[in-house]
C-alpha cells in the first residue's frame, strides 16, 4: 500500500509535465486553432536557454532568473514564428499548421542536434531544492514535489487569465468573431500573436522545470510530445481546464502502470486515448468542433 | 562429336577459371556501410563518430595509394530491427555492399546477423552488447569486436557481487540487449553465492526512472544493477541520485557505461561509478594521438568511444586481411575466416585474437568514474582500478554454444 502511495505521487509529478505542456497546446489550439507540434521542440529549446544562461563566458545566470528569462526568450522565438509563417495559415485546414510545425520542429532538433549530439547536457539542482524529505512511505526530492506545486499554480493562473480575467474575455471573443472584435478597436492579430508567445512560454518553462530531472537534449521534447497530444486529445483539443486535469490524471494513471505492468508503461496512455476516442470522440471535456 | 565436346568443355573451364582468377586478383573495390543509430540515444556513443572512425580508418590504411577504392555509405537504423534489416538488404542487393559495420542496439544487430549470413557478407559488429552473436546466435559471416554482455557481467558484475554485493534488483532496458546482459549477469551473481531479488523491465528510451527506481529503493537490495544504455542510464543515474539512492547505502552498478554517458552526467553526479571498458582514450601514447585526431573530426570535439575505437580496429583488421588474400574476394565467410586466422594488432585495443566463434578477445579494464577535482581536462573523466585479460573476461569456448566450433 505504501509502495502505491509512492507511486501516485511519482505520477502527480510526471503528470505536472503533462499538464504544463498540454495546457499550452490547448492555449494555441483554443485561441489559434493551430495543432502546434513544435511544441516539444520549443520545451527543449526552454532547457536549453536554461543551460546556455548558466554556461557561457560572461555572465552565469542560474536557475530562478532563467525560470522567467527562457519562457521569455523561446516566446519571443514563438512570436517571430507566428508572425512570419503560421499567421498565412489562418483560415486553412488544420492540416497545413500541423505540417508547419512539424516541420519547424524537425528544423529545430535538427540543428540543436547537430551542435550537441544526443546525449545532452547536465544540468544540476538548484542549491535551495537539493535533497529531500522522507515522508514515511518514499523519499520524495524535495526538487520534485517543487515541480509539482510550481506547475499547478502556473496553470491554474493560465485558466483564471483566459477563463475569468476582461483580457482572457476579448481572446475568446476574437476567436469566436475576429472581425467583430476588430471593430470594437481591439488589435487582433497582436493578441493572436501574444497568445501564441503565451502559449509557446509555458513550453519553455516546462522545459526549465525538467531540465535538472531529465538530460538537457536535442530530443527530449520529441520524445514527450507524443503523450502530450495524446493527453491533449483525451482531455478534449482546447480544452484549458481538461488539459490540466488530463494532464495531471494520465500521469497518474502512467505512474500505476509502472508498477503494476512496467512493459506498457508507455502504451497506456494511447490505449486511453483510443478508447476515450471511441466513446466520446471530442474528447472528455471537449466541444464539438 | 567427342573431340568438339572435350575442346568445349576445356575452353569453359579456361575460360572461368581466368575470369574468376581475373575477378579474384584485380577487384580491389570494397564498399562498407556503416550502420547505426545516427540521432537517438545511441547516436553518440556510435552514430556519426562510428561513421568518422571506418573513415579513419581507410584513410590510415593506406590501400587507396595502392589502387584500391574503397567507399563507405551510412544509414540510421533508428533502433528498429525492421528498419535495420530493410537497409541491409538494401545494402547488399542494390548497392553491393560487402561490409556492414557498428550496428549499436542488440535487437537490430541480431537481426542485421541474419541478413548478412544470408548474403555472404562481412559484419564487423562494435556497437551492440548481447552475447548471443558469438554464441547461439553465431554465424560464419560475423565478428563482434568491442565487448558483450557475458564481458560486463564477469567483470563489472564479479568485481560488485565479491565486493559484498549479494543482493540485486535489475532496471532492465526491455529488449534483447537488456535481456542478454541480466541473464549474464545473473548466472555470475549466483555463481559467486548472490541472489537476484526483483526487477523492472522497463520500456527502452524511457525519460523518467523514479517509479521504477521507487521499487528498487523499496527492494533493499544492496546492488541495483542497471541493464540498459546510453540516455537510459544516464537518466536513471541521474534520478538515482535524486532519490537519495547511493546515499541511502544501495550501490549502483552501471554494467554498461560509455564515455559520452560520463558526459552527460557530469562528474558531480557520476563520480565514484565503477564500470568496464575496453578503449578509453588516455590510455597510452597510441590512443591519445589517435583519440586527437579523431577528436579534431568529430563537431563535438569528443574523443571516441569504445564502440567507435572498435569500428576503426575492426575495419582495419578486415583491409589486413583483404591485403593478405590480394584482393576483395566477395565473399564474407571467406574474408572473415581469413581475418580469424591473423592475430589481432592495432593502436587501440593492443594485441588479441578472433576465436572461431568471432569473438575478439582483449584486455578490458576496470575504470572508476573521477571526482570533479580530480579531472585535469575535458574529457578527463576516467581512473583505471584493474585490468582483465582477455581469456577471463570473454565466454570460453567451452562455454560457448556456438555452431561453429561443433565442427
Amino acid at each position: 500500500m505504501q509502495a502505491l502511495y509512492a507511486q501516485l505521487l511519482v505520477g502527480l509529478i510526471n503528470g505536472s509535465f503533462y499538464a504544463l505542456l498540454s495546457l499550452g497546446l490547448a492555449v494555441i489550439f483554443g485561441m489559434l486553432n493551430i495543432i502546434n507540434f513544435a511544441h516539444g521542440a520549443l520545451y527543449m529549446m526552454g532547457a536549453f536557454v536554461a543551460y546556455f544562461l548558466l554556461n557561457n563566458d560572461y555572465l552565469s545566470i542560474g536557475y530562478w532568473p532563467a525560470l522567467i528569462v527562457a519562457p521569455i526568450v523561446v516566446g519571443i522565438f514563438g512570436m517571430i514564428l507566428e508572425r512570419t509563417m503560421l499567421q498565412w495559415l489562418t483560415g486553412l485546414d488544420h492540416l497545413y499548421g500541423l505540417l508547419l510545425t512539424f516541420g519547424i520542429a524537425l528544423i529545430v532538433q535538427g540543428v540543436f542536434q547537430n551542435y550537441f549530439g544526443s546525449s545532452g547536457m547536465p544540468y544540476a539542482i538548484p542549491d535551495q531544492l537539493k535533497g529531500g524529505m522522507n515522508l514515511g512511505f518514499m523519499f520524495l526530492p524535495i526538487y520534485r514535489g517543487w515541480v509539482v506545486i510550481f506547475s499547478l499554480v502556473v496553470c491554474i493562473a493560465t485558466w483564471f487569465l483566459i477563463e475569468k480575467t476582461r483580457l482572457g474575455a476579448y481572446l475568446r471573443a476574437a476567436t469566436e468573431n475576429p472581425t467583430l472584435v476588430r471593430a470594437f478597436g481591439v488589435n487582433v492579430p497582436r493578441m493572436i500573436t501574444l497568445t501564441y508567445g503565451l502559449g509557446v512560454g509555458l513550453a519553455a518553462l516546462a522545459g526549465v522545470l525538467s531540465a535538472p530531472i531529465n538530460q538537457v537534449r536535442p530530443l527530449m521534447g520529441a520524445d514527450l510530445i507524443i503523450v502530450v497530444f495524446a493527453v491533449v486529445v483525451i482531455g478534449g483539443m482546447g480544452s484549458i481546464m481538461g488539459s490540466i486535469i488530463t494532464g495531471f490524471a494520465l500521469g497518474v494513471i502512467e505512474g500505476m502502470t509502472k508498477y503494476f505492468y512496467p512493459e506498457a508503461s508507455n502504451t497506456v496512455v494511447f490505449v486511453l486515448m483510443v478508447l476515450v476516442l471511441l466513446v466520446k470522440p471530442t474528447g472528455l471535456t471537449g466541444r464539438a468542433a | 562429336m567427342m573431340t568438339k565436346s572435350i575442346a568445349s568443355f576445356l575452353l569453359g573451364t579456361a575460360l572461368a577459371v581466368t575470369t574468376a582468377g581475373a575477378a579474384f586478383a584485380q577487384d580491389k573495390t570494397v564498399k562498407i556501410g556503416a550502420l547505426s543509430d545516427q540521432s537517438g540515444l545511441y547516436a553518440d556513443l556510435g552514430g556519426p563518430g562510428s561513421t568518422l572512425a571506418a573513415q579513419m580508418a581507410v584513410e590510415d590504411s593506406g590501400l587507396a595509394a595502392k589502387g584500391w577504392k574503397i567507399d563507405i555509405i551510412s544509414g540510421d537504423h533508428q533502433n528498429k530491427p525492421d528498419i535495420g534489416t530493410a537497409i541491409a538488404r538494401q545494402w547488399f542487393d542494390v548497392d553491393k555492399v560487402d561490409i556492414i559495420v557498428d550496428v549499436p542496439n542488440s535487437g537490430v544487430a541480431l537481426a542485421v546477423n541474419n541478413i548478412v549470413k544470408e548474403k555472404n557478407g562481412v559484419y564487423i559488429n562494435s556497437g551492440a552488447a548481447t552475447s548471443d552473436l558469438t554464441n547461439a546466435q553465431c554465424s560464419p559471416n560475423t565478428v563482434h569486436w568491442t565487448y558483450d554482455t557475458y564481458m560486463l557481467a564477469h567483470t563489472t558484475g564479479q568485481a560488485l557481487v565479491k565486493a559484498g554485493g549479494d543482493t540485486w534488483f535489475f532496471l532492465t532496458a526491455d529488449y534483447a540487449f537488456g535481456a542478454a546482459l541480466e541473464r549474464d549477469t545473473t548466472s555470475v551473481i549466483t555463481a559467486n553465492g548472490g541472489k537476484v531479488i526483483g526487477g523492472v523491465k522497463h520500456p527502452l528510451n524511457t525519460p523518467d526512472f523514479s517509479s521504477f527506481l521507487l521499487q528498487a529503493q523499496a527492494s533493499k537490495a544492496k546492488v541495483i544493477g542497471l541493464a540498459n544504455a546510453g540516455g537510459d542510464t544516464t537518466n536513471t543515474i541521474k534520478q538515482a541520485a535524486e532519490f537519495g539512492i547511493v546515499k541511502g547505502g544501495q550501490k549502483l552498478a552501471a554494467l554498461l557505461l560509455f564515455l559520452t554517458d560520463v558526459k552527460a552526467i557530469g562528474l558531480e553526479t557520476a563520480q565514484g561509478l565503477n564500470f568496464t571498458e575496453t578503449f578509453y582514450w588516455d590510455m597510452n601514447d597510441q590512443t591519445r594521438a589517435f583519440s586527437k585526431r579523431f577528436a579534431e573530426k568529430m563537431k563535438s570535439n569528443a574523443p571516441p568511444t569504445m564502440v567507435q575505437a572498435g569500428v576503426y580496429a575492426g575495419v582495419r583488421h578486415y583491409f589486413k586481411a583483404l591485403e593478405s588474400l590480394g584482393g576483395n574476394p566477395h565473399d564474407g565467410a571467406k574474408v572473415v575466416e581469413k581475418m580469424k586466422s591473423m592475430p589481432t594488432e592495432d593502436d587501440l585495443f593492443g594485441k588479441g585474437e578472433i576465436q572461431p566463434n568471432g569473438r575478439t578477445i582483449h584486455n578490458a579494464y576496470l575504470f572508476e568514474v573521477k571526482k570533479p577535482s580530480e579531472s585535469k581536462g575535458p574529457w578527463d573523466f576516467y581512473k583505471l582500478v584493474g585490468t582483465v585479460s582477455g581469456d577471463q573476461a570473454f565466454t570460453p569456448l567451452s562455454e560457448s554454444k556456438c555452431a561453429l566450433l561443433k565442427k
